[in-house]
């Protein structure tokens, strides 16, 4: 079986995001990147496909700039086997169909039994390329999974929606995105981090399109004006109360 | 002149609080553009809700029934909107930030051949294009997007964007869409929805959250009173659901719901950087935290320094006094 993980390189989430001079994109130079936490979920999930089905290889595909073959060699000294980086600079925030486009390429021409990913990455924010990504392949998506079962080739997973909680259920080839509480994500051991240098990387440059969005501007919300603190203890209560009522109006 | 097209999003034939959100943002621009303004409702038997997206301002309604589409079928209703967005001919397609939403504009992008902006705070024209904004960043920055293919699908963020009523002309056209074998490849074998008396969380307009001061699952009771009193839904922080307090589904943070309620009332929370990513949109924000240094009160418009088992009982029945 084969298995294809896209991972992507992200700013940590405790990382102050600074906006950088051309006000087009962050200032990177002391942030900390790690692997996206949703696509954590995905690696570890096709890690456990992998024990249970016994034969199957797992590739970790990255579509980011130079630096995000750290994230792929985190993903393969948890236990993948191979790893390609599609080099594209500014992928961060570039438009999420081209992204999409790219890494469904490079996906065709692996061939893939099942892909798997995060339900979003936490930069961007676009919970899109992983179900455009299905579509481009021709392949059923099952989002959000929180439970996942590979029953022969029949893939059943469990996810929440407003108000409640789908069964949904689909056959192979198909793409799955991970939501957190799916599985508790293995820290690669050291001799996991020893044979993750010797496992192969291949880099292949990609040229991103624009897509049909153009960046403006990047900002920083906006400043609300300081609260302030109504009282100490519960004697406070009802003041506090009068003022959501009265100044605040959301009472 | 751009025309618009809105899916208003509905399960069990109730039509979604952000589906009539869309449905006014929808008139807005249409009405700016001189445009018109479609809305697509998909599902079966739904003819009741067509009033209600026609008072929200939708010159035409594409309905589109089918046996098949009573419950939620990705593929299917992607190919019905799809139908919709060329029987409009519109230059926007508006969906909401939901579950569904989300999904359904990403398989659309890739039948359309379209660009998707996500989870969208501002939407303006500027010229004969659109200009939206979207957090990033779980919000601690803004993007400003212009939006120059056409179409382009734009997925609005719930509890934003104003509902209001407003008088579209309202015919109501009926789609004839026919899902393929290839749509119903994803195949939902079962919904179950919760009974709850409390608001969705990213539905709701005040949200009272639990944190790591709230020492233990056995404890939420005492916010669960005061959501109750208010008509809350009942939130929790990253370190309250990483301890196993609480669901993961109640997670308000970067690596959880991103959520904005006309009220939060923060209730022991800190306020992690991750945390208030997740909610730092929401209009007012309460603190009640025993450390008078915590960054929380930093964002929060009101806050009590106190022990939050004394403090939030006092609001609980300060409120009811009010509401009596």
């Amino acid at each position: 079986m084969k298995l294809v993980v896209c991972v992507k390189h992200v700013p940590d989430t405790e990382a102050k995001i600074v906006v950088g001079a051309d006000s087009k994109a962050i200032d990177s130079a002391d942030v900390k990147y790690v692997m996206n936490p949703y696509d954590e979920f995905a690696v570890e999930e096709a890690l456990k496909i992998k024990e249970q089905v016994g034969e199957a290889e797992i590739t970790v595909v990255s579509l980011g700039p130079e630096d995000a073959q750290s994230t792929i060699r985190t993903a393969l000294a948890m236990g993948a086997d191979a790893g390609v980086l599609l080099k594209a600079d500014s992928a961060d925030l570039a438009d999420g169909y081209e992204i999409a486009k790219a890494l469904a390429e490079e996906i065709r021409s692996l061939g893939a039994d099942m892909v798997l990913t995060g339900k979003m990455a936490i930069d961007g924010y676009g919970h899109q390329v992983a179900t455009m990504m299905g579509e481009l392949l021709d392949m059923p998506v099952l989002p959000t999974a929180k439970r996942f079962e590979l029953d022969g080739t029949t893939v059943t997973i469990k996810r929440d929606i407003e108000g409640g909680r789908e069964t949904v259920q689909a056959d192979l080839p198909c793409v799955i995105t991970a939501e957190k509480g799916l599985n508790e994500p293995r820290y690669p051991a050291l001799k996991g981090i020893m044979q993750a240098k010797r496992k192969p990387l291949e880099i292949k440059e990609v040229a991103l399109g624009s897509g049909g969005i153009e960046i403006l501007e990047m900002t920083y919300p906006p400043q609300k004006p300081a609260g302030r603190i109504v009282g100490e203890g519960p004697d406070a209560a009802a003041e506090l109360v009068r003022l959501l009522r009265d100044e605040a109006q959301v009472i | 002149m751009a025309n618009i097209l809105v899916f208003a999003e509905q399960r069990n034939a109730t039509l979604k609080s952000y589906a009539t959100e869309a449905v006014s943002e929808g008139r807005r621009l249409a009405s700016a553009a001189s445009g018109s303004l479609s809305a697509c409702l998909i599902g079966d038997g739904l003819s009741a809700l067509t009033e209600q997206v026609k008072n929200h301002g939708a010159d035409e309604i594409l309905l589109a029934e089918h046996g098949d589409f009573v419950n939620y079928v990705p593929g299917a209703y992607a190919t019905a909107l799809a139908s919709a967005a060329q029987d409009s001919g519109a230059e926007v397609i508006l969906l909401s930030s939901s579950a569904m939403g989300r999904e359904l504009a990403a398989l659309l992008a890739a039948k359309l051949d379209a660009s998707l902006l996500s989870d969208i705070i501002a939407t303006n024209w500027a010229g004969d294009h659109l200009e939206v904004t979207r957090p990033i960043y779980a919000g601690k920055a803004m993007l400003k997007v212009a939006a120059r293919g056409k179409p382009v699908i734009v997925t609005l963020r719930p509890n934003v964007f104003a509902a209001e009523e407003a008088a579209g002309s309202g015919s109501v056209k009926s789609l004839a869409v026919t899902p393929t074998e290839a749509d119903k490849r994803v195949r939902v074998v079962d919904t179950a929805l919760k009974e709850s008396t409390r608001p969705e969380l990213t539905e709701a307009s005040t949200i009272v959250s639990g944190g790591r001061g709230m020492g233990g699952p056995e404890h939420y009771p005492v916010i669960e009173a005061l959501a109750d009193t208010l008509g809350a839904a009942v939130g929790a922080s990253r370190a309250a659901v990483d301890a196993g307090w609480r669901p993961h589904t109640d997670q308000v943070g970067q690596t959880g719901k991103t959520v904005s309620p006309n009220l939060y009332i923060a209730c022991g929370i800190s306020g992690a950087i991750q945390h208030l990513a997740g909610m730092s949109s929401s209009k007012v924000i309460v603190a009640v935290n025993s450390d008078p240094e915590a960054p929380i009160f930093k964002l929060a418009d009101y806050g009590i320094v106190g022990d939050l088992f004394e403090v939030v009982p006092a609001l609980d029945s300060a409120v009811k006094d009010l509401l009596a």
